[in-house]
């Protein structure tokens, strides 16, 4: 289980970019995290990662406190952020590198035919659309079976059609392994596709609004009424947390926090 | 579908023209690029034959090609040769040894750039001849001062390759290294030293033209032998067919090292995605 507790980041220019974030999230589960520019959604993610430390707060992996990248998270940044100077082949396996050569082949190789790019093996990034770029920084996070893995806005950079054809492949992906995902978007149909729960957050400073359960069958008809339906309170739930009246509901939020208003 | 088959025809014929360009390019360009330079020799070689002009001064090609196969007969000019490409090969290589390693150290640590950093950067001001008459002092006349005079000038772009190089790599990139807990000496490895490799590759290729001005520099103050000994002989004794032998010797082999850089750094750098890549060039 990954358990955030409390967690607060303030920049070192008294930005702060997030208040007080605590939740917890199942093995497995699928997690959207969905909210306005500036609520500190990425930043909510790099603390997760372990790329930058919460000013306050402590994430936990299965009882053990995370303050640096570790070998149970990985992550997917918006950009594919390939090394340009590696094939692809070896793109996938980079974070294999403690692996005997052989099996390091093996695994480079499943997950590529996994993506659909067995053939594309010995290309350069260069030579990639971005969809398939995106799809080898997938395969590259997933090869080394993380049990969580961070996707910041990973589709957003690519047309409606591959964007849809990525969602239902991760979706596929993770039925592999089953890890848990957390997924920051602004795209309510990709939240609403993929999560079993979107979190939705607020700004300034950035903190936990709401949470909707998506109780929908997979795979879900994107069409479907109840579809609809979820996408409406999600997006009701948004416009709410962008609208300065409406105070914070959460009772996650320390008692003191609560009585202000 | 009917409507294939003219877009089909359409879509083949520029394609078999534009091959057929690009085979002709191939033979052309550098065609082109001798025009000008061929035209004016034989223009000149035809002058002085025919006359008009007495070529004492400005020797026609012919007359240079006579005084380089004459210093090659007896063996003077493997001597120079070899003199010169000695002292720009060790200038060289202490001069991208240490540039690459203060550079390096400069570019990585942000302590020692503020410590180390001003006062590199006071000392590239200073005009690297101006080195001459203290190093001559130090180091006496011989090969020692020359070659510390062409590993200054060859130090100097490297260090600032380097260090740049370094400085600009991608935080993104270096961010998916930490994302996969590489740190220190696997960092360095993995991400930084193939990032900065084209800029390095760029900065050894900007230090060794620096290398062979240098040199001469060094082989005008005071030396019985090497390329820059020919010229200020050929000036002192009045032989203008010796002084433009050096020159084209200078441009032949400074294209030669340098294209010997780029051919050995041709196998790393193939994955890069650059302008120049893209025209064939």
């Amino acid at each position: 289980m990954l358990a955030l507790d409390r967690v607060s980041k303030t920049y070192p220019n008294g930005v702060e970019a997030l208040a007080r974030f605590s939740a917890e999230i199942k093995q497995g589960e699928i997690i959207a995290i969905i909210g306005g520019s500036g609520c500190g959604k990425s930043t909510l993610l790099r603390a997760i990662a372990g790329l930058d430390r919460a000013s306050s707060g402590t994430v936990t992996l299965d009882d053990e406190a995370i303050a640096s990248p570790h070998a149970k998270i990985g992550i997917i940044f918006q950009e594919p952020r390939l090394l340009p100077w590696l094939s692809v082949a070896d793109n996938i396996g980079f974070g294999l590198a403690d692996l005997p050569a052989a099996e390091r082949r093996a695994k480079v190789a499943r997950a590529l035919e996994r993506v659909g790019l067995g053939d594309k093996a010995q290309a350069w990034p260069r030579e990639l659309s971005g969809g398939q770029a995106q799809r080898v920084a997938i395969a590259r996070a997933l090869v080394p079976q993380p049990e969580v893995l961070l996707l910041d806005e990973p589709f957003s950079a690519l047309d409606a059609f591959t964007r849809r054809d990525l969602q239902d492949h991760l979706l596929d992906l993770w039925a592999d392994t089953r890890p848990t995902l957390i997924l920051v978007t602004h795209d309510v149909d990709e939240a609403v596709v993929l999560a079993d729960r979107v979190l939705v957050m607020r700004p300034r400073p950035g903190r936990l609004f709401d949470q909707i359960e998506i109780n929908l069958g997979r795979p879900r008809d994107r069409n479907s009424p109840l579809f609809e339906n979820f996408k409406r309170s999600v997006l009701t739930s948004l416009d709410r947390s962008l609208d300065r009246s409406v105070p914070d509901r959460d009772a996650t939020q320390g008692p003191g926090q609560a009585m202000w208003w | 579908m009917i409507s294939d088959a003219p877009v089909l025809q359409q879509s083949s014929e520029p394609a078999e023209s534009a091959a057929a360009a690009s085979r002709l390019s191939r033979y052309a360009r550098p065609v082109l690029g001798l025009l000008l330079p061929v035209t004016l020799a034989l223009g000149w070689e035809l002058v002085v034959w025919s006359g008009w002009s007495n070529g004492r001064l400005v020797p026609p090609p012919s007359r240079i090609f006579t005084t380089i196969t004459e210093l090659a007969r007896s063996g003077e000019l493997v001597r120079h040769i070899t003199a010169t490409l000695w002292r720009v090969g060790l200038g060289f290589a202490f001069g991208v040894v240490a540039g690459t390693l203060l550079g390096a150290i400069s570019g990585y640590w942000s302590l020692a750039r503020r410590l180390l950093d001003p006062t590199v950067q006071a000392l590239r001001a200073i005009p690297s001849l101006a080195w001459v008459p203290l190093f001559i002092l130090w180091l006496g006349i011989f090969e020692t001062s020359k070659i510390a005079l062409i590993a200054v000038g060859v130090f100097f772009p490297v260090y600032l390759g380097v260090m740049g190089a370094i400085l600009s790599v991608d935080r993104k990139i270096v961010e998916v290294g930490r994302t996969f807990r590489l740190s220190g000496f696997a960092m360095i490895r993995r991400i930084l030293l193939p990032a900065v490799l084209p800029a390095y590759v760029v900065s050894l290729r900007v230090g060794l033209g620096l290398g062979w001005m240098f040199v001469v520099a060094a082989e005008l103050i005071g030396a019985s032998e090497g390329l820059g000994y020919l010229l200020l002989d050929g000036q002192q004794l009045g032989k203008p067919a010796q002084i433009l032998a050096a020159i084209v010797i200078f441009a032949i082999l400074g294209k030669l090292t340098d294209w010997l850089i780029e051919v050995a750094s041709a196998p790393f750098l193939r994955w890069q995605d650059a302008f120049g890549r893209a025209k064939g060039a």
